[in-house]
């Protein structure tokens, strides 16, 4: 095939690969956005096949591959619950930071024809294609052990990281002037040495990070896999590479700056690590807010919801956890069946993957039209009888909006406290992932209960069934 | 301990200090409860009941309150006329007494406590705080009668309070005029307009005003400016300037409304007549005055405590004893402020009356015989400790702002050391990249505009998917691989291709398949 023909068929994939994106702006067309990603992605694939030149024992070993990678991909995708989406989209990343490693490797081993007066423009961009590749795939591997909680969750701060980080740059740019400056063919040891400490400085970052910040890491890496597909695009002459990520990139670039912003956060902070310690110490655990916390059981819960006329549900990571949705669900359409009105309300870091609470709710069948974001939801509560909060904790604090001495103030949360009564789920009194005591436990429109939330949802559900069938008003 | 609950021996008086929920709300804090046989009568609550629930019924009056370490009643003791003997003296020396004791007009009475010994704490004098919402008694009192005025008032009223189109003709809304919009004024608000009225409210208090608004009702303002929150959360007393506007909006209102439900009691002074003779002849024939503020003296020049009287045509109803005639829901929650304030006493294995205990403090009327009322005035150390907190938070705020200024100065700073720093390095480039690379620049940069542009568009419930799907596509690299498996089948470049296309592979068919997956959950 020519290579022209092959260009215009990747301009055509890159079209595709765009308006794949812009499909996932509304729930109605992601689908169709999602087949033409699809079929971008054959089309590309089998043009690039046509065009290489390479042995019939090549293209046995190719094919080989591709049909290996896709079974072990799609039984990936076909099995993975909906709770354990952030891992396989971590795990996903390394792969594609691997894979850029490899080609970079590949590259510098077999420039093919570089053109002359490139060589050394090709050689810089082989060296950052692996740098971030490498970075991206250790980076993505650990991030997949902590939310596979395989690896703590609770950031590892060694002493002096910042500098740590900043001798192995210097390494890692040391290097590169070694790998660049020689004529000939480039020596491959300073590329390797690189790619073993560009590995720590990935695997040092994502330890680093403490696991409520785990949605700006996923969307970092995230948009690191795009940049390392670019690099790999620059190196092999590709635009279709460069393109696409570009793309993904930018998509990745974005993610992070709306998490860090929903943190009220700024993104150097958060890739720095240690939430909570960067000014000092920890908040005095002296400092209880004032007021009582009154517990309550599932029966009164129930009792609560039936009386209520416009209920919302804050769902957060403990609900994940628990894998509650289902019964959240049921409790929802039982309340939906007796007219009240019911809404679900998703802070955008709920949980540990941008979205992740929205895929889970609609994964219990939700419809999404009552899924609600922050901003259209807030103005709300006062006007809600009961609010749900399951299983969310930093999400939900006052202190965020009240307290200029609380470490999260500033950051936008769902003000559940301005309606009549707010139940809060929860295993325990113990504080959230910003390590910050919830003032809201302790209002007097508070009430807790406490326990598993599956199991609580379970017995609110059990209640509300019971007390329908004997409707007699206490 | 051994708690008594007497029957109120006040003529008319239906309700009593604790109901079956009560008792067993006090068993639960480790007290015996007895409580006078037909106690609960008035308030539907049968002996039966009481005794279901752990109660012991007693039918010795004498008997009941010789036995008891503490006595819980609602209104005030006095003369029991069945026995002949006052109440305070039927109380054991040394013993407690919770109830509403009013100890500013009753003086004889505090004399006669104190000479018995005798701790009492006053429900009257619960400090209105935050943590005390609780035991608030007067709040919760307030809130009954603010409800059962609108139900007086509809009763006496001839007409629908609810607008209604039938087809026999149209019938328009009752209008309700409520004054003060203290815990009975919004409770009166909510109960008109449950039953469909049109309501508006006037306070001196502007603060009130997004209460009154959150309920439902119009705010009607005074022309003038003049605040009129007092000690306590109650209304002050104005000055005279704006009393004179204050009749002419009130004058104005009288022309329009059919109902007018008042509320303005300052504590300890006679009520303030704010519907004056002149005022209730513009009334409609036939509209109703609904005076909360009758014990004081009422707010309406006509009003006749505890009677209701006819005026020029309208109904002026002034009872005064509003919570008793909700006498069921008055005795169940006065049980659960009382039930509340034991709990804060200790219970009744530490009972325990804490002076330090800032509501056990203004709640303490006697203490084993000495006086105690009134309680010391905070108000000094508390405004302090205002102005302090006030002091302290103004100048964090001012530094707050202070290092947003700096922290945007440097933000700026950088914005434009980086804009630099990237121009120069484009001028670089341009020097001495070579063309290609320049070409690959160009859809390097204008991919990611585009990639900006639409991934803002993307709804956030669906920012998962996206990931995904970004993921799917960055397989991409896999065209990578197959671009660099060129020679030998051993050769080092062909297996490493092989192994970046087995890996990005995953990710392609990976990404997709679970993408699909999540958006075929995504439903209407």
């Amino acid at each position: 095939m020519p290579t022209t023909l092959v260009t215009v068929i990747y301009i055509f994939s890159a079209v595709l690969f765009i308006l794949s994106l812009s499909g996932l702006s509304a729930q109605q067309s992601a689908r169709r956005g999602n087949l033409l990603g699809i079929v971008g992605m054959i089309v590309a694939v089998l043009a690039t096949a046509a065009t290489a030149y390479g042995t019939l024992g090549v293209a046995t070993l190719a094919t080989v591959a591709v049909l290996i990678g896709g079974v072990i991909g799609a039984m990936l995708a076909m099995r993975v619950a909906m709770t354990a989406m952030p891992q396989l989209v971590a795990i996903l990343h390394s792969f594609v930071g691997l894979a850029a490693v490899l080609v970079g490797v590949a590259g510098a081993i077999n420039p093919g024809a570089v053109r002359a007066g490139e060589a050394r423009i090709h050689e810089i961009e082989v060296f950052i294609g692996v740098f971030v590749g490498a970075i991206t795939f250790t980076g993505s591997v650990f991030a997949f052990g902590k939310l596979q909680e395989i690896l703590p969750s609770r950031p590892l701060l060694l002493p002096a990281r910042h500098w740590l980080n900043l001798i192995a740059l210097l390494a890692c740019i040391y290097l590169g002037v070694l790998f660049v400056g020689v004529a000939e063919l480039p020596p491959l040891m300073p590329l390797l040495v690189m790619t073993g400490i560009a590995g720590l400085i990935g695997i040092h970052m994502v330890v680093a990070i403490g696991g409520a910040d785990m949605p700006v890491v996923v969307s970092m890496l995230n948009s690191y896999s795009g940049w390392a597909a670019s690099a790999a695009g620059f190196m092999l002459d590709n635009d279709l590479l460069i393109v696409t990520g570009a793309l993904v990139g930018s998509s990745g670039a974005i993610l992070s700056y709306i998490m860090c912003r929903a943190m009220n956060r700024s993104f150097i902070s958060v890739i720095a690590g240690g939430f909570g310690t960067a000014g000092g110490a920890l908040p005095a655990a002296g400092t209880k807010p004032a007021g009582e916390v009154r517990s309550v059981t599932a029966v009164e819960t129930a009792r609560l919801l039936r009386d209520a006329k416009r209920v919302i549900v804050v769902p957060g990571y403990g609900m994940a956890v628990a894998s509650a949705q289902y019964m959240l669900w049921e409790v929802g359409q039982f309340l939906q069946e007796r007219g009240i009105e019911l809404r679900f309300a998703i802070h955008p870091v709920a949980g540990r993957l941008p979205g992740h609470m929205n895929v889970l709710l609609a994964e219990a069948r939700v419809p999404y039209d009552i899924v609600e974001e922050m901003e259209d939801v807030n103005p709300d509560f006062p006007d809600s009888d009961v609010v749900l909060v399951m299983g969310a904790n930093d999400i939900v604090n006052p202190g965020a909006l009240e307290d200029v001495a609380s470490p999260i103030y500033g950051m936008p949360v769902l003000e559940v406290w301005k309606a009549q009564t707010c139940i809060v789920m929860k295993r325990s009194m113990a504080s959230g992932y910003a390590g910050v005591d919830n003032p809201l436990f302790y209002k007097s429109n508070t009430l807790m209960l406490f326990g598993d939330a599956k199991k609580m949802v379970e017995e609110v559900l059990t209640a509300l069934r019971q007390g329908a069938a004997v409707a007699a008003p206490a | 301990m051994k708690v008594a609950i007497p029957r109120e021996v006040h003529p008319g008086e239906r309700r009593v200090a604790a109901t079956p929920s009560t008792v067993r709300k006090l068993k639960k804090l480790g007290y015996e409860v007895f409580i006078e046989a037909g106690a609960g009568a008035g308030a539907s609550f049968s002996d039966e009941r009481y005794a279901h629930d752990g109660a012991e019924i007693i039918t010795d009056v004498r008997q009941l309150w010789d036995q008891a370490d503490l006595v819980l009643k609602v209104l005030p003791p006095q003369f029991n006329p069945a026995l002949g003997v006052h109440e305070a003296d039927l109380l054991r020396e040394g013993k407690t007494l919770i109830s509403f004791i009013w100890p500013a007009k009753n003086k004889e009475l505090l004399e006669r406590m104190a000479a018995r010994k005798v701790t009492a704490l006053a429900m009257d004098q619960v400090p209105r705080i935050s943590r005390a919402q609780k035991i608030d008694a007067l709040s919760t009192m307030a809130n009954i009668a603010g409800y059962r005025a609108v139900i007086e008032a509809a009763s006496f009223y001839g007409r629908f309070f609810t607008g209604q189109m039938t087809a026999a003709g149209r019938v328009a809304p009752a209008r309700v005029f409520v004054i003060g919009a203290g815990v009975a004024g919004l409770a009166a608000i909510g109960a008109a307009r449950g039953l469909g009225a049109v309501v508006r409210a006037f306070d001196t208090r502007s603060v009130v005003k997004d209460q009154v608004k959150s309920m439902g009702a119009e705010f009607v303002e005074v022309d003038m400016k003049e605040e009129g929150e007092g000690h306590g959360g109650y209304a002050k007393e104005m000055s005279e300037s704006y009393h004179k506007a204050e009749v002419a909006m009130l004058t104005n209102q009288c022309r329009e409304v059919d109902i007018i439900i008042t509320t303005a009691l300052i504590p300890n002074r006679p009520a303030p007549v704010l519907i004056t003779e002149d005022m209730v002849k513009l009334l409609k024939k036939g509209s109703v005055i609904v005076d909360l503020a009758a014990e004081g003296g009422g707010n309406c020049e006509l009003t006749e405590p505890g009677e209701v009287v006819e005026r020029h045509g309208v109904t002026i109803v002034g009872f005064v004893d509003m919570p008793s005639r909700l006498a069921p829901t008055a005795s169940m929650l006065y049980g659960g402020n009382l039930a509340a304030l034991l709990a804060d006493l200790g219970g009744a294995e530490s009972f325990h009356v804490d002076l330090n205990d800032e509501v056990v403090r203004g709640a303490l009327v006697l203490h084993n015989g000495t006086l105690m009322w009134p309680p010391p005035r905070k108000e000094p150390a508390a405004a302090s400790t205002v102005a302090s907190a006030a002091a302290v938070a103004a100048p964090s705020a001012e530094s707050l702002a202070a290092l947003a200024a700096r922290k945007k100065r440097w933000a700026q700073a950088w914005t434009a050391v980086g804009g630099v720093l990237a121009a120069v390095a484009f001028i670089m480039l341009g020097l001495s990249a070579p063309p290609s690379f320049l070409g690959h620049l160009t859809v390097f940069i204008l991919a990611i505009v585009i990639g900006w542009q639409v991934v803002w568009n993307v709804t956030p419930a669906l920012h998962t998917p996206l990931m995904s799907v970004t993921n799917a596509i960055s397989g991409i690299i896999v065209i990578g691989g197959l671009l660099q498996m060129r020679g030998p089948l051993t050769s080092p470049a062909v297996i490493l291709g092989a192994v970046a296309i087995l890996v990005a592979m995953i990710n392609v068919v990976g990404g997709f398949t679970v993408t699909q997956r999540m958006l075929r959950m995504f439903q209407r």
